[in-house]
C-alpha cells in the first residue's frame, strides 16, 4: 500500500491519496495519469492490470486499487 | 430522411402517437420496426450491412457470454476437486475460445466497415503511389455509397461486443430485442454511440405516457432545431461560400470562416444531438449525453472530454486503454526507461498510444487525409499541452491569475481558437490549402478587407448577421445556465406565463427564422424570378 | 386541472392565431409590381353563372376583357388566367371551376402545350396559392411540384414564405386582409403602347410534337367538357411573341377535328380582327393592350354568340345591376391609367420594371 501511495503522490504530490475516494469521479486523475500509473504498478509490483479492470469503481480510491493488485497478485 | 425532412416529422408524429396506443409490451417492437422503416427509406440498399453487423455480433455476444457463465458454473460446482493451477488452466482454455470469437467477429465487422468506407481512399492512394513510381497502371474507384450509420453503429456493436467478452454484463438472449439497440434510429445518423448497459434500462421497458417526460422531450427536441435550422443552416451558406473560393476569401476571411464554421459546427452537432435525445426522451428512452458545454473548456484535453464525449469515451475504453496496457507496450515502457532514464522512458508509451488513437479518430471522422491529419494534429497538441503542464504549473504558481474571471475567459477563448485553427482541416478538406489558408491569417490579414469588400458578399445579409449575433448571446446564456443544472429544471421554476412565452417565442423564431424550405440558399425570392 | 387545461388551449390558440396572422403577413401581396399572382383567387367572390370562362395563360388574360363581352354581347364571362399557366394547372383550374358551374363554353388557349413538364417555381406559386384547398388542389400541386417542392408548403404557404421576413414592404401590412381590386373578372387591363418592332424568327424545331404528358391533359379537359356537357373551344390569342409554329397549328386543327371541337387560330385572323401591332399591345407584340384587347373581344365574342347562341342578359335587371359596377370599375381604371399617361409619359402604378420575358 505504502508504495502504491508513493506512486500516486509521484503523479500528484498536492493530493491526499490516503483518504480521496473520487479520483476518477472529481479528474484528479486523467487518462494519463492512469496509464502511467499502470506502467509503475507493472515496475514495481510486476503486476499487469488488464484494459476491462480501468472503471471508475478500481481507481477511485488508492484503496480500491490496491485490492485490484492484491487479487491480481493472486490470481498469479 | 434528414432529421429537418417534413417527412421525418411527420414519421415522427406517427410513431409517437402509435407508441403510447398500442399495448406497452408492443412499445420497442415498434421502436424496432420504426427504426427499420427509417433505415430503409434511407438506403434499402443497405439494409443487408446493419442486418449482418446485427446478426454476427449477435451470435458471437451470445457464445461468449454462455461460455463466461458456463465456466463460472464449472469452477463452482468443482470448486472442490480443482486445484488452483487446473482452474487456471480451464479458465485460460475458455478465454482463448472466447477471444478467437471476439476477435473474428470484431475483424469481419471493423472490415466491413473499413471496406465500405475506406477502399476507395486506398484506392485514391495506391494510385498515387502508382503515379510516383512512374507506373501508367491506375485503379478505378468502387463505386459504393457509404450505409447510413454504419460507422456509428459499428462501434456501438463492438463495443457491446468487447463489453460481453470482458463480463461487463450478460449478453442480451433477443435477437430483434438486440436489433433495436443497433438500430435505433434516433441515434443511427449521428451517434451518441451507446453502451448496451446504459441504453437497456430504458430502451425495452414498458413506458406509460407520462406529460413530464414527454413535454420535456419536445422541449429538448424544439431547442435542437432552433440550433440546427435557425443557426446552423443559415451558416452553412456563408461557411461554404467562403470554404469553396479560397482564392476570393483569404487572410481576414479566413478567419472569419473559422469562427463561423465553429459556430455552425456547434450548432449543427449540438443540435441533432439534442433532436436525437429529446426524440429518445419523448418514447421514454435515456441516451447518454455527447456534450457538456465544450466550448467553455480551458485546454484541449477537456475540450475533447466535453464534445462528442461518447465518442471520445468509446475510444478511450475500446482503444487508448487496451494498447496503451498492452503487454507489448509495458514492455516498451520497461525498455524506454532503461535505455532514455525514467523522464521518457515514462512518456513513450502514452504519446504513442495517444497518436495512435488520434490517428484512428482522424481515420473515423473520414476516409481522406485531412481527417488524419486533423486527428494527428490534435494527438500533438494535446501531447504538447501535457509537456506545457510544469511550465503552466510554474506560472500560475508565481502569477495567481487562475481564478481571475479574464484569466478564465482568456483560456476559454484560447482553447476556441485552438480547436477551430485545427478544425480548418476539416473545412478546407485538403492538407496542403489549409495550412495555405493557415498562412494566409497572418500574411494577408487586412482587417479593412472587412468593409472595403463585401461582407454581404458570402450569403448572409445584415437581418442574418442580427440573428446569428442574438442566437449567439442566446447560446451563451443557456450553456452558462447548463454548467449550473438543466434549463429544463431552471424553466419549470418560472411562473407559466414565462414558460409560455419562451416555448412561444422558440416555436416562432424557429418558424420564421428557420433557414429550411424550398430555395432557401438562393436569396431569389419569387419576385425577382418572375 | 381543469384551469390549466384550459391556459394550455389558450396558450395553443393563441400560438395558432399568431401563425395565420404571419401566413398572411408573409404571403406574396402582388399587389403592386408583378398583380398577375393575384389573379386566380378573384374568382371565388364572384357570382358564379358565367356564360364563358376562359383558362390559360397571359393570353387570356390580357387579351380579352369580359366587359367588352358584357357591353357588346351581355355574355357574363370570366377569365381563370394566371401569368405562365401550365397546361396541368389549366385542367384542375377547368375540373375547380366546373365544381362551381356549368358554363355553356370553356375556352382554353392553346400556347402551353408546347410545355411538357414543370418549369418554374414561380410560376407553379401564382397559379396554385390563390386556390382554395380542395382535393383538386392537392391534386394541382401533385401534378405541377418541381423536384426539390414539397406539397406541405403548398399546403400551409407560411412554410414557403416565411424567409420574407427579410424583404417585407408597406404592401404586405397594407393588404393584409383586402386586397385591392386590380382585375375586371379576370382582365389584366393595360392602356399604355408600345409597337412590335420586329416580328420573330421562326427557328426550326427538331420535333414539333406536343409532349405526352401535356396532350394527356388536353385530352382530359376534352373528357371534362364532355362529362359537364360543357362547350370546350380552343384558341390561339393573336400574339405575336412567343412563335407559333405552322406545324403545331396544323396538329391542333386535326386534333380539334378528331374530337369535335372549335379551334379559331387569332393569330391568322389579326388582320380581321383589325389588330393593328403599332397602337394594340403595350409590349411589342406579346400581349394586347386595351385597344387591341377590345377588338379581339368584340371579335370573339361575335364568334361565340353565333357559334354556340349565348344569351343576352342585358335585359335581365339583377345581373345588369352587377355588370354596371364592373364596367364603372373598369371605366375608372381606363381614366385613371390614360391621366397618369398624360402626367408621366408611361403608366407608373402598373406594370413593372423588369426584362420582358420572351416566353411570357
Amino acid at each position: 500500500m505504502k508504495e502504491l501511495i508513493e506512486i500516486l503522490k509521484g503523479l500528484h504530490p498536492d493530493v491526499d491519496f490516503e483518504n480521496t475516494t473520487t479520483l476518477i469521479d472529481d479528474q484528479i486523475l486523467d487518462s494519463f495519469d492512469i496509464i502511467t500509473l499502470i506502467t509503475e504498478i507493472d515496475s514495481v509490483f510486476d503486476v499487469q492490470i488488464p484494459a476491462e479492470e480501468i472503471v471508475p469503481e478500481r481507481f477511485n480510491s488508492a484503496k480500491a486499487l490496491y485490492e485490484l493488485i492484491e487479487e491480481l497478485l493472486e490470481d498469479n | 430522411m434528414l432529421f429537418t425532412s417534413y417527412g421525418f416529422i411527420g414519421f415522427l408524429a406517427v410513431l409517437f402517437v402509435l407508441y403510447y396506443l398500442i399495448p406497452k409490451r408492443f412499445q420497442w417492437i415498434l421502436l424496432l420496426l420504426g427504426s427499420y422503416v427509417f433505415y430503409t427509406l434511407a438506403s434499402p440498399k443497405y439494409m443487408l450491412y446493419i442486418l449482418a453487423t446485427t446478426v454476427t455480433t449477435f451470435y458471437a455476444a451470445k457464445y461468449i457470454g454462455r461460455l463466461t457463465v458456463e465456466q463460472k458454473k464449472y469452477i463452482k460446482i468443482n470448486k472442490e476437486t480443482l486445484t488452483s493451477e487446473e482452474k487456471k488452466t480451464y479458465k485460460a482454455k475458455i478465454k482463448t475460445v472466447q477471444k478467437k470469437w471476439l476477435i473474428g467477429t470484431m475483424l469481419l465487422n471493423f472490415g466491413i466497415l473499413a471496406v465500405a468506407k475506406y477502399t476507395n481512399f486506398a484506392i485514391a492512394n495506391l494510385n498515387y503511389m502508382f503515379e510516383a513510381t512512374g507506373q501508367s497502371f491506375q485503379l478505378s474507384f468502387w463505386n459504393i455509397a457509404l450505409p447510413m450509420g454504419i460507422s456509428f453503429y459499428t462501434f456501438q456493436s463492438m463495443g457491446y461486443l468487447i463489453d460481453v467478452y470482458r463480463g461487463k454484463y450478460e449478453a442480451q438472449n433477443h435477437l430483434p430485442k438486440f436489433a433495436l439497440f443497433v438500430s435505433f434510429f434516433p441515434q443511427l445518423i449521428q451517434g451518441p454511440i451507446s453502451r448496451y448497459d446504459d441504453m437497456s434500462k430504458t430502451l425495452y421497458q414498458e413506458h406509460s405516457y407520462d406529460q413530464n417526460t414527454v413535454k420535456r422531450g419536445f422541449q429538448r427536441i424544439l431547442w435542437g432545431y432552433f440550433k440546427k435550422v435557425v443557426i446552423a443552416d443559415r451558416l452553412l451558406v456563408a461557411v461554404t461560400t467562403i470554404v469553396q473560393a479560397p482564392e476570393v476569401y483569404d487572410g481576414v476571411f479566413v478567419f472569419i470562416g473559422m469562427l463561423l464554421y465553429a459556430y455552425q459546427l456547434y450548432a449543427d452537432f449540438t443540435g441533432g444531438i439534442d433532436i436525437t435525445i429529446g426524440i429518445a426522451q419523448v418514447f421514454g428512452v435515456q441516451l447518454k449525453e455527447n456534450f457538456q458545454q465544450p466550448y467553455f473548456s480551458k485546454n484541449i484535453a477537456e475540450y475533447w472530454r466535453r464534445w462528442h464525449i461518447t465518442m471520445g469515451t468509446w475510444f478511450k475504453d475500446y482503444l487508448f486503454y487496451p494498447i496503451s496496457v498492452s503487454k507489448p507496450m509495458l514492455k516498451l515502457s520497461k525498455f524506454s526507461r532503461q535505455k532514455f532514464g525514467d523522464a521518457i522512458g515514462k512518456r513513450i508509451p502514452v504519446y504513442l498510444a495517444t497518436l495512435i488513437v488520434w490517428f484512428t479518430t482522424g481515420l473515423w471522422h473520414g476516409s481522406s487525409w485531412n481527417f488524419i491529419v486533423w486527428g494527428l494534429m490534435n494527438g500533438i497538441v494535446i501531447i504538447l499541452s501535457l509537456e506545457m503542464k510544469p511550465f503552466y504549473e510554474w506560472f500560475h504558481g508565481k502569477f495567481n491569475v487562475q481564478h481571475l474571471w479574464y484569466f478564465k475567459l482568456f483560456q476559454i477563448i484560447r482553447t476556441i481558437l485552438l480547436m477551430s485553427s485545427i478544425r480548418m482541416f476539416d473545412t478546407y478538406r485538403n492538407v496542403p490549402l489549409t495550412f495555405k489558408m493557415f498562412g494566409t491569417m497572418f500574411t494577408r490579414f487586412d482587417i479593412s478587407d472587412l468593409w472595403n469588400r463585401d461582407l454581404m458578399g458570402f450569403g448572409l445579409s445584415l437581418g442574418d448577421y442580427v440573428i446569428l449575433f442574438v442566437c449567439l448571446i442566446v447560446l451563451v446564456l443557456v450553456s452558462t445556465i447548463q454548467t449550473r443544472g438543466s434549463v429544463r429544471d431552471w424553466l419549470s421554476q418560472k411562473s407559466p406565463v414565462f414558460q409560455y412565452a419562451v416555448h412561444y417565442a422558440l416555436i416562432l423564431a424557429l418558424l420564421v427564422f428557420g433557414a429550411y424550405g424550398i430555395n432557401y440558399d438562393s436569396s431569389q425570392f419569387i419576385y425577382n424570378q418572375f | 386541472m381543469r384551469r390549466k387545461y384550459i391556459w394550455n388551449s389558450l396558450g395553443i390558440i393563441f400560438l395558432l392565431v399568431s401563425l395565420v396572422f404571419l401566413q398572411n403577413l408573409f404571403m406574396p401581396k402582388y399587389a403592386s409590381g408583378i398583380v398577375e399572382g393575384g389573379m386566380i383567387e378573384t374568382y371565388y367572390d364572384e357570382p358564379k353563372n358565367h356564360d364563358v370562362i376562359f383558362i390559360g395563360d397571359c393570353e387570356v388574360y390580357g387579351n380579352f376583357s369580359p366587359v367588352t363581352l358584357w357591353k357588346e354581347y351581355g355574355i357574363k364571362s370570366f377569365i381563370r388566367g394566371s401569368a405562365q399557366q401550365l397546361i396541368w394547372h389549366s385542367y384542375y383550374l377547368m375540373e375547380e371551376t366546373l365544381k362551381y358551374e356549368k358554363p355553356d363554353v370553356i375556352v382554353f388557349n392553346v400556347l402551353s402545350l408546347k410545355y411538357n413538364e414543370p418549369q418554374r417555381e414561380a410560376y407553379n406559386r401564382m397559379t396554385l396559392d390563390g386556390m382554395k384547398l380542395s382535393m383538386t388542389k392537392i391534386r394541382a400541386i401533385q401534378a405541377s411540384m418541381l423536384e426539390e417542392e414539397s406539397l406541405v408548403e403548398y399546403i400551409f404557404p407560411f412554410l414557403r414564405y416565411h424567409t420574407r421576413w427579410n424583404e417585407l414592404t408597406q404592401d404586405d401590412f397594407n393588404y393584409l386582409i383586402d386586397k385591392p381590386d386590380l382585375f375586371h373578372n379576370g382582365y389584366y387591363m393595360r392602356v399604355d403602347v408600345n409597337p412590335v418592332t420586329s416580328i420573330p424568327r421562326k427557328r426550326p424545331l427538331p420535333d414539333y410534337s406536343f409532349g405526352e404528358n401535356a396532350m394527356s391533359y388536353l385530352d382530359g379537359m376534352v373528357a371534362l367538357a364532355k362529362e359537364n356537357d360543357v362547350e370546350l373551344v380552343l384558341i390561339k390569342a393573336p400574339t405575336i411573341y412567343p412563335v407559333w409554329y405552322d406545324e403545331w397549328d396544323d396538329f391542333i386543327t386535326e386534333y380539334a377535328d378528331k374530337q369535335g371541337l372549335m379551334y379559331v387560330n387569332l393569330l391568322e385572323r389579326a388582320d380581321e380582327i383589325g389588330i393593328d401591332f403599332q397602337t394594340d399591345t403595350y409590349d411589342g407584340g406579346l400581349h394586347m393592350n386595351l385597344a387591341g384587347a377590345e377588338k379581339l373581344s368584340r371579335y370573339f365574342g361575335n364568334i361565340l354568340v353565333e357559334a354556340f347562341e349565348l344569351e343576352d342578359h342585358r335585359n335581365n335587371l339583377e345581373v345588369k345591376g352587377v355588370w354596371s359596377e364592373k364596367v364603372a370599375f373598369y371605366q375608372e381604371m381606363i381614366d385613371s391609367q390614360v391621366a397618369e399617361i398624360e402626367r408621366y409619359g408611361h403608366l407608373v402604378s402598373w406594370g413593372n420594371p423588369r426584362e420582358e420575358d420572351e416566353e411570357e
